[in-house]
This record gives structure tokens, sequence and C-alpha cells, in this order.
């Protein structure tokens, strides 16, 4: 795992630029497939409570926001009882926070629309950036202090605006932030529990995902009969343990 | 200062599917072979075994088993008018890295290309005249034929255990497989996958309509396989963890799947990982490749001496390869002199979603390559007469596996989120399917890559520059036949559909197909081609370019059939001409 580990890594930091010292040379393989025990990159689960990212401000309007977006309703639990809210901190605190893999290097320019992403802000900057533009509109809009506070018809037109660019952030460009926003909310409340979201696995429940189920074998043929396995995650399902 | 190395025979720059069949290849012949990979060594066991292997997020989202962009990307615009900026998210299309190349996350969508793709300007011209071809359509025939190609097709297809049903067996049409299929010596290895309730259903409304849907040939196995070298691969369990995703069940045929097993045993084998080759170095008037230069994982720079170089690094990195080291006449689209970047194509894909009320479906159950397609209107199988296009695309539905964050799909009219996309979700994530067209892209004079002249990579040096947009040939194409997959989808009778057409520009964003071409592409003399039907390079003979870099324009289906045919091909050339007398095997 260390080796491997070091690899993904490697690369990472020489993309950055950084002192490589001590990185070992290549690795030449001959002989034989290479395999060690216990070598297996395993992913690492989201641990604790708590926010490590966000501040108590950001934390509210976050909350607030995925709240709206995935709502809970009479269908069942939304994106805050699936515990979106952590899995974004916990993404933000990590490699995709830092938009480790991404190219990042200028001159920088806004170019036209089929060429993407064209931002110098990491993911991280780019939810510090917009939480705050977001309260302070809505402060100066008048209706409350801070979009958390706002009643849930005011909440939803203000995200209605925000999405159709009738509001302007500061700091970042608002459809930058709002599809980042809409995406990481649907991967929070549909990846594996094993990120911080999609708690007790209410994601895949409300559709009828059965998870990281491995042989589907018996149920290829079975033509309109409902899937009779409840839904599965990496490190199980909680029935699997005994509390 | 590079440090300098013992010389081998033979040297391969990039090891995933085409470095692999070349390594089994040469080593066969008695060659000493060293191939260099940038990415680390990856295998079943330690990357993505069944146990963690079912992680949409990591894998696909996080783009784990991808090309770090951080590294290495290019630059991307539709036309020469524009600035092009880098790519600096995957989105469109996902290059691989570490050994096994895209290889490892490929569906396994396994095509041979139809007889007269081979001949796409000929034979357009003589059935629709020469007015059937615009100026600027760059089209070519390739060099080689399909019946030049189909002992080759079929040893790919032995040795990645394609579980499929045959069309035309020597020239016999076959009930039950692809009517437009050239004819092929054998039956494929492995009978179809099972069909699930989705593809059934395409099929049934296909055949209503007079359609011969067929199962998509696929490279997930039907039933356990023991390939011609030996190796074993698994039955293919259906998990719909596959598209974009490492196989944990050695159920999908992968260079680690079919050959390493075997190759990595060799005593005149060695690979060295997390190798990156910077440069050919190229002596142009013995017009011969000398060594390779490459930097190590610690920055070191080394000169590896080789009596022959086979390129094998993707389409993209082989054109920027070639390009950096200075061999052959970069492409001007200007003068449409040069050969070096010209006729880069694409794939242009569209959908119809489906949505039934009545019907459970379970979309989750699916394999990179499951499903049933209808063909005819593919290539010139229908009269292309008074449509004002060339060229064409299969229609199928293809159940990969519907994974939640990519697929989710509501009816028209939906919001993107709240309650009412909630409940949209909810009520149709098991109930609906979806039909895809995948089209070729003809080759076309303002469609080039070249060498970036702002953006560089880790090194300093100037990153690929991609300029491309689709022609009115392909969206006239691709509307006509995702009609065609809206009348089926109708067929099928469902509460309402949603025809998703490709509009506008080629655009980076959405996840598209890593179906790129061109670029060093091959045919009959040095002033229209790079490379010759050998894939022998016309300006160093002991350089040989793989890949679907070699491929004129891009006929309507998945590159990778095609691209092992042609390394078999070259192989064989390499073994049984080459060797015997080192020069150039076509004299310009
Ligand atoms: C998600 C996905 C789905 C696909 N599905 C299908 C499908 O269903 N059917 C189909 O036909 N095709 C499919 N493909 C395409 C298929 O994967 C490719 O056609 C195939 O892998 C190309 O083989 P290759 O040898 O040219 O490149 P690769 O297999 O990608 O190997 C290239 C290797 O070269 C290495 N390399 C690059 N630059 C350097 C350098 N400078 N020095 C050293 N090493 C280098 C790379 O790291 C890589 O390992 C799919 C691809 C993707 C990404």
């Amino acid at each position: 795992m260390a080796k491997r580990k070091l690899s993904r890594r490697r690369l990472l930091a020489a993309a950055a630029g950084l002192p490589l010292a001590g990185a070992a040379s290549a690795q030449v393989i001959r002989g034989d497939m290479p395999w060690r025990e216990g070598e297996a990159d395993a992913p690492t689960p989201v641990q604790g409570g708590g926010y490590k990212f966000f501040n108590p401000a950001e934390a509210a309007c976050i909350e607030a926001v995925v709240a709206r977006l995935i709502p809970r309703d009479e269908l069942g639990p939304g994106a805050v009882e699936a515990g979106v809210p952590i899995f974004i901190d916990r993404q933000l605190i990590g490699e995709f926070g830092r938009g480790a893999r991404w190219y990042m290097q200028g001159p920088w320019g806004s170019g036209e629309k089929t060429q993407g992403y064209q931002t110098r802000l990491t993911p991280a900057a780019v939810y510090r950036a917009a939480l705050k533009s977001i309260d302070d509109l809505v402060g100066r809009e008048g209706k409350a202090a801070t979009f958390a506070k706002l009643g849930p018809a005011d909440q939803d037109d203000f995200l209605h605006r925000l999405e159709k660019g009738q509001v302007q952030l500061s700091g970042v460009e608002t459809k930058t932030f709002f599809d980042m926003l809409l995406q990481n909310t649907m991967e929070g409340f549909w990846s594996d529990p094993i990120y911080g979201g999609n708690r007790d696995m209410v994601g895949w429940k409300l559709i009828g995902f059965p998870g990281a189920r491995y042989d589907n074998r018996p149920f290829v043929t079975q033509y309109g009969k409902p899937y009779p396995l409840p839904p599965v995650g990496l490190m199980g399902r909680p029935a699997w343990s005994r509390s | 200062m590079a440090t300098r190395l013992p010389p081998v025979d033979v040297l391969i720059v990039g090891f995933g599917w085409t470095g692999a069949i070349l390594g089994q290849e040469l080593t066969d012949a008695g060659l000493n072979v060293l191939a260099l990979e940038r990415g680390a060594w990856r295998d079943t066991p330690i990357d993505f075994p069944p146990t963690f292997d079912q992680d949409e997020l990591r894998y696909y989202w996080r783009h784990e088993l991808f090309e770090p962009l951080a590294h290495e990307t290019l630059t991307v615009r539709n036309n020469v008018s524009e600035t092009a900026l880098p790519m600096r998210r995957l989105g469109s299309f996902l290059p691989g890295i570490n050994v096994g190349g895209a290889g490892v996350h490929w569906n396994g969508q396994t095509w041979r290309f139809l007889p007269s793709d081979f001949l796409a300007r000929s034979h357009n011209q003589s059935r629709y005249g020469a007015k059937a071809i615009p100026p600027d359509m760059t089209i070519q025939d390739w060099g080689v034929t399909y019946d030049e190609l189909e002992p080759h097709y079929d040893k790919f297809e032995y040795l990645c255990g394609i579980s499929g049903k045959a069309g035309n067996l020597q020239g016999a049409i076959q009930p039950g497989g692809n009517p437009f299929e050239g004819p092929r010596r054998r039956e494929y290895p492995n009978p179809p996958l099972a069909m699930s309730y989705p593809p059934t259903l395409f099929a049934e409304a296909a055949r209503s309509l007079g359609h011969s849907p067929f199962p998509q040939p696929a490279a997930n196995m039907s039933r356990p396989y023991v390939n011609p070298l030996g190796v074993q691969l698994g039955p293919c369990t259906y998990c719909g963890f596959c598209e974009k995703f490492g196989c944990g069940n050695y159920s999908k045929a992968s260079a680690q799947t079919t050959i390493l097993p075997v190759l990595m045993k060799k005593p005149n084998f060695t690979l060295r990982t997390e190798s990156e080759v910077i440069k050919l170095n190229y002596d142009a008037a013995a017009k011969r490749v000398v060594s390779a230069t490459y930097v190590d994982a610690s920055g070191q720079e080394f000169e590896q001496p080789a009596e022959m170089v086979i390129l094998a690094a993707y389409i993209l990195h082989n054109v920027r390869l070639l390009l950096l080291s200075g061999i052959g006449q970069p492409y001007d689209p200007q003068s449409g002199q040069g050969v070096i970047g010209k006729n880069y194509a694409y794939q242009i894909t569209s959908s119809v979603n489906v949505f039934f009320d009545d019907k459970v479906l379970n979309p989750f159950i699916g394999a990179g390559a499951h499903g049933m397609v209808v063909d005819k209107y593919n290539g010139d199988n229908f009269d292309h007469s008074g449509l004002g296009f060339i060229g064409g695309g299969y229609i199928g539905n293809i159940q990969t596996g519907a994974r939640p964050i990519e697929t989710h799909p509501t009816p028209e009219g939906t919001p993107k989120w709240g309650s009412a996309w909630k409940k949209a979700v909810a009520a149709n994530y098991l109930k609906s399917m979806s039909i895809a067209t995948h089209g070729a892209v003809m080759s076309h004079r303002g469609n080039y890559l070249d060498l970036d002249p702002t953006y560089r990579d880790v090194y300093g040096r100037p990153l690929l520059r991609m300029t491309f947009d689709f022609t009115d040939n392909e969206h006239r194409m691709s509307d006509y036949i995702t009609d065609r997959a809206a009348e089926i989808a109708r067929a099928m009778n469902p509460r309402e559909i949603k025809v998703n057409y490709r509009k506008g520009s080629w655009d980076v964003v959405p996840y598209q197909t890593t179906h790129n071409t061109g670029g060093a592409i091959m045919g009959k003399d040095p002033k229209s081609s790079a490379i010759n039907r050998y894939l022998q390079s016309w300006d160093a003979h002991n350089l040989f370019v793989m890949g679907s870099t070699a491929f004129p324009q891009n006929p309507g289906y998945n590159p990778t059939g095609t691209v092992a045919a042609l390394a078999y091909f070259s192989a064989d050339a390499i073994k049984n001409q080459y060797l015997k007398s080192p020069g150039f095997l076509v004299h310009a």
C-alpha cells in the first residue's frame, strides 16, 4: 500500500512542481507479475463528525442550501439527512478541494463555453468565496441576515435566481459555483457511504439502486421482477454489524 | 545530462493495449524488448479488487484511473479563429495512465469496421459521385483492406474471448448476428452475454420495424474462458461497474487479463514503470530513431538506445511525441500540406431516453458491452442518395450499469433540483432506459492537432493543441440516425421519450467517448500520410506508430478492435519482413 500510494502522490507532487527529494527511481519489473500481500489500495472511510473545512457561518449556509436542492419531504430524507454537508466538507479538505488532478497553470482566459472550466480557483476557494457572497447578497436584499435565516420559499427563489445567473456572486463565477454545488450534492447523496454522505444508503433506497452488489447473474433475465436484495455499501450494510 | 543506457532490440513507448500486443508478438520473435510506461504498475488485486471496485465516486468522478491533467493535458478550441485553452478538468474523453492504459477502464465493445469503411473515399465517390465528398472533407482510403485485416481481427477476438454472434460466416449470413458485417472466418469464441430486460425490449421493437438487432460484441465474458495464450478469464457477473472502471472479477479483457501473465514471465521482456518518454531522438539523415529520452519518478533523465521503436502511447501522446521530436512534417490547415496532426477525428453520439410506467427494468444490471444493436444505419449499409451526408453509426441499447450519480434520468421539463426533481428521479430510475447512437466523424481540413504556442506541461514542453468541431456532415448524419433511434423508442410503447440530439459545436465538458483518432494517419504515400500500411513511419524506417492515430477518418464503431487488428498486422510485417531486411517496407 505504501508503495502504491507513493506512486500516485509522486505524480501529483511532480505536477505541482514540488521537490522530489528521496523519491525512488523507476520500477524495473521483470520475470513476473509483481504482487505483495497487503498492497491493496483500499479507500479511506470518512471518520468522525464535525466540520473540518467549513466555519460555522459557512456550515449553516451549505446546510440550508443543500436542504433545498434535495429536500426532506414525503418521499423521505433529503441531502442534510444523508450527510451531504459533511461529504462536501471532507471532499474540500482532500485532493478534490485542492484541484490536485487539474491543470492549474496560467495564463487564464475565459474562452468559449465549449472550452470548459477556466477559473483559477480550486474547489475549496470556489466554496469559500461563494458561500460568503451568498450570505452578503441575502443580507443586502434585506429579508434576512443570512441565507439560512430565509424561509424555504425565499431560499428557493434565491437559488433559482442563482441558477439562472440573475444574481451575481463576487469573487467567483456564479455558474461555476452552481454547477459544482449541484454536482457535489448529487455525489454526496449517491456515492458510497464511506465518503460521509448517503447515510444509511438513503440516496440508494430512494431510487432502488442496490449499491456495491457484486454478482447480478441470478437476476439478469428476471424480466420485470423487483430486485430482491437490499442495498449494500463497500463496508457492508447496517444489518451486518450488531451493536 | 541524460544517463545513457545499454541498447535494446525493441523499445515500446507506452504500455497499454497496443504496447502489450507488440510486446507479446516481438518477444515471441526472440527480440529483447523493453517497455517504458509513464504510470505505475497496476493490477486487479491491488487496484480494483471486488472488495472496493464498485466505487462510482472514486473511479469515475474523481478520475482515479485516468490521466492526471496536472501533469499533462492538451488545449482545445473549435476552430482556428479561437484561442485554444487548456482542458483543465477531464470531460469529453478520458485518456488512460498506468500499466494497461485505457484498456483497463474501457467498455469492451469490440467491433470490426465494414469492408467499405477502409475505402471511404473511393467507395463513396464511385457510389454517389465525386460531388458527394465536399472539397474540405479530407477523407482517404486506408491502404489496407478488410480482407487483409480479417485474420488479425480474429486473433484479437480470440485473445479477448469476445462474446457475440457471427452475422456473416465466410459469406453466409447468419440469423441473429449482424447481417451487414464483413465475412468472418469463424464464430466468436464465446456466445453472447445473457440479455437483461431493456435490451430485450429494444430488440423486440427494432424487429417490429423490420430491423435485425443482434448482441453487441463484448469483451465481457459470457462464460469462463481460457485464451490461446493459456490465460484464464472468469464469467461476467453484470455488476455494472465496468465502463470507466477496472474489472474486479477478471471478466473483462484487458492487457492484464489476457497478455501480461504470460509476457511478464518472459526472460527477454522488461518493463520500466514511472518512466515517461519526453522525446524520440531522430537521425534525419539515416531516417532512423536512435533512442528515446525519458524521465523517471525522481526527475532523472535517461537515454535509451534501441534498434526499433514502437510508439504505443495512445493517439494524443503519439502525435505529440512525433511533433516534439521533429519527425515528419507538421500539418498546416491553411495550405493542406504536411502530415503530422492531419485528419484528427472523433465520434458523434446522441441518445433517446425512454420512460415506462409499467416496466421494472433494474437498469443497474449491466456490463460495459451488454446490450443489443442495430447496424442498418452505419457506414454505407443504407442508401445515402439525397441525404446530404456520408457515413453513419449504430443504434443500440447498451446497459452499462446505471450508476446513480451519472444516471438518474428525468422527463422533459423536470427542474434540476428540489422536491419535483426528487419525485421525478424516484419515479423513473427503475423504469427508464436509453437508446444510444454512435456515429462516424469524417476528417475535415480544419480539424487537426499541433503544438500549443502558450501552454506548457510540467517539464516546460508545449502541450498538444486540438482544433476540432463537428461539421454539417456529422450533424446531418447524427440527426438522421437519432430520428431512427426515436422511431425504435416509440415502437416500445413507452409513456414518453426524450430525444437528445447532438446540437452545436463540440464541447469538451460532457463525456462523449474516448475515441480520438488520426493525427499520424496511414496511407499510400508520404505526401498524404504519416505512416504506411504497416504503421511504419515514412520518415524513420525503424519507427512503428500504433493506435487509432492511424485512422484517416473515424468510422461509426468503437475503435479498439481495429486498433488491435492493425497492431497485429504491423507486428506480422515486422516479424516476417522488417527483421529480415530492416528498411522501408513500402517504397515511396
Ligand atoms: C471509458 C472508456 C471506455 C472505452 N470503451 C471502449 C469500447 O467499448 N470499445 C472500444 O473499442 N474502445 C473503447 N475505449 C478506447 C480504448 O480504451 C482505446 O482504444 C485503447 O485503450 C487504445 O489503446 P492504446 O494502446 O492506443 O492506448 P492505451 O491503452 O491508453 O495505452 C497507452 C499507454 O501509454 C502510456 N503513455 C502515454 N504517454 C507516454 C509517454 N510519454 N511515455 C511513456 N508512456 C506513455 C499511457 O500512460 C498508457 O498506459 C474506451 C476508452 C475509455 C477511456
